[in-house]
């Protein structure tokens, strides 16, 4: 591994447990991709190819400075531009806490990916319930806006995401939660702070 | 701005001309004898050959891209903020060439030109030519120049049709293909545009079948018309608004039929202007030429398979302003693309401008650009 992806993996525990799911030369679309870091690990250590979705002008530049195929669209138009199964993978990292429609994504992603990644904050950390109890809300490294400028508008727990996907008949093959960059297997959804998911459709 | 100043500019140009005796075959079925193409060049070629990149043009420009002529210093290239050294296409490392198109009345062979056969000007008996011919052309100029492979074909509009045509007619001598406010082909709208633009001029009294070259008359009125409809496809409502409002030419309104209002003025000057420099012929051929784009045609209807042929990677870039293009016909680019699992990469700005937002500086849209063309290795 490179300083570099020391580096991203330092700051996105995630992206580690989501690439070590990604098969070497799987195809992949990363949903809300950033500027890309992900998908040229992907590439560079495991020859897996894809596209970047994102709509901030800013990190569409930064894939593109990144050499990164990325494309601006709406994730909350769905998917339309991508056909039925046309990805081994797809992605969406960190993502799912901004997005609007989420079981449309949810049920799109699955549409057009052979499985889902999903990973996201665990809003049912104990530090966020503490915060809640204390009458404020939570502010974290994995949450880290104050609640008037945050994107998130759709915060879960373990639970949650657990039951939409029974809700929506998404079948959980792995999960990983996780909490400073290291796996928690003890009362994962009160003391994990990020959890990572491989969904398949029925 | 004073140009010759400019940093940025690449300066004094000088247009070249290319001469190919070689007759070339249309798809109307006509054949060329022969043929001129105007062009120039900015930058230096590299010793591999590998840097070139040809700058398409749309409707009304030509190849004259960058820079200026001596003696017209307020003549900008049509594209001067883009090409040049340190800009996003950065004639510092690229070998830039733009090429006036084969029907075309800035240099190159066209309805102006003198028809061998007859010893008099084409006028209306000048073939009509398709994005496809264009493309033919210009290979020829890429042989003439040495140029095995283009780092990149570029464009906006109908520019960037021939960026497209680029990657199916020669897809092992384009690298990268970028498409710029763009469709992979004309809705029934555009082309009824087009077909106004058109009657404007054919039932110009002065028009006289395209012959009227030798009768000393040109059809001004039809091409002010033309270019006044064209103008108002290029902006959007907000751009338009926002530049002339319903703000009077005049104190108060005339309630008669001279110019009330701001637009008006600026419609009639734009019209005025294109009339002076531009050829009724010309103009026919260019809008037919964008009727006739649709790779797809013989595939079914297919884009995807039309686009099967294609080997470059693609930039895509649509403004979302631009209702004469509009994103979604961008979008069916991008779609095809990834159906055949091509590289592609595509933004939809925010740009207010409309249509002509490709021809605009924007920040993001300049950044994108530069670094899109960092990365296209040498």
């Amino acid at each position: 591994m490179t300083e570099a992806e020391h580096a991203l993996f330092a700051a996105r525990p995630d992206l580690a447990a989501i690439a070590r799911w990604v098969a070497p030369g799987a195809s992949v679309l990363d949903l809300g991709c950033g500027d890309g870091a992900l998908l040229k690990y992907l590439w560079e250590a495991r020859k897996a190819a894809g596209y970047g979705v994102e709509i901030d002008d800013a990190e569409v530049i930064a894939c593109i400075r990144n050499d990164v195929s990325v494309l601006q669209l709406d994730l909350e138009s769905g998917l339309a531009t991508f056909r039925d199964h046309s990805f081994d993978c797809v992605i969406l990292s960190e993502t799912l806490q901004t997005i609007h429609r989420i079981e449309q994504l949810m049920r799109e992603m699955l549409r057009v990916g052979r499985q889902a990644i999903v990973s996201f904050p665990n809003f049912g950390h104990w530090s966020a319930r503490l915060q809640v109890m204390l009458g404020r809300m939570p502010v974290s490294k994995t949450l880290p806006h104050d609640w008037y400028n945050t994107p998130n508008v759709h915060l879960c727990t373990v639970t949650d995401f657990e039951d939409l996907c029974r809700k929506l008949g998404v079948k959980i093959r792995e999960r990983a939660v996780l909490h400073e960059g290291r796996p928690v297997s003890l009362l994962p959804n009160l003391l994990g702070s990020l959890a990572v998911y491989r969904c398949e459709g029925r | 701005m004073n140009a010759p100043q400019d940093p940025g500019s690449v300066g004094a140009v000088i247009a070249q001309k290319a001469h190919f005796d070689e007759p070339l075959k249309l798809r109307s079925g006509a054949t060329l004898p022969g043929f001129e193409l105007a062009y120039e060049t900015y930058g230096e070629i590299n010793a591999a050959r590998s840097n070139a990149v040809l700058v398409c043009h749309a409707l009304n420009a030509s190849h004259h891209v960058a820079g200026y002529y001596r003696g017209q210093e307020s003549e900008l290239g049509w594209w001067d903020n883009m090409v040049g050294p340190g800009k996003p296409l950065d004639t510092n490392r690229f070998f830039v060439v733009g090429v006036n198109n084969l029907g075309g009345c800035h240099g190159s062979t066209g309805p102006m030109s003198v028809n061998p056969a007859t010893g008099k000007p084409w006028g209306g008996d000048f073939p009509v030519v398709t994005v496809e011919d264009w493309v033919e052309a210009q290979v020829r100029l890429a042989d003439h120049l040495g140029i095995e492979r283009f780092a990149a074909v570029m464009g906006g509009s109908l520019g960037a049709m021939q960026a497209v045509q680029w990657t199916l007619s020669y897809p092992e001598r384009i690298r990268h293909s970028l498409v710029i406010a763009s469709t992979p082909k004309l809705s029934a709208q555009n082309i009824a545009f087009n077909e106004v633009a058109r009657q404007a001029i054919t039932t110009d009294p002065d028009f006289h079948g395209g012959h009227y070259y030798d009768k000393g008359v040109v059809p001004v009125r039809g091409l002010r018309i033309a270019r006044m409809i064209g103008h108002i496809t290029y902006l959007s409502d907000e751009a338009m608004m926002g530049k002339f409002g319903r703000q009077l030419r005049r104190a108060a309104l005339g309630f008669d039929f001279e110019i009330d209002f701001e637009v008006e003025s600026y419609l009639r000057h734009q019209g005025d202007k294109f009339s002076t420099y531009f050829d009724a012929n010309t103009y026919l051929r260019i809008t037919k030429a964008l009727d006739y784009f649709d790779p797809a045609a013989d595939y079914g209807g297919d884009l995807t398979k039309a686009l099967e042929r294609a080997r470059a990677a693609f930039l895509v870039v649509s403004f979302k302003s631009d209702w004469r293009f509009a994103p979604t016909r961008s979008r069916e680019m991008v779609r095809a693309l990834l159906d055949n699992r091509r590289i592609v990469s595509y933004l939809e700005l925010d740009a207010p401008g409309g249509h002509d937002a490709f021809l605009l500086e924007d920040p993001r849209y300049f950044a994108a650009l530069r670094a899109y063309f960092e990365n296209i290795d040498l």
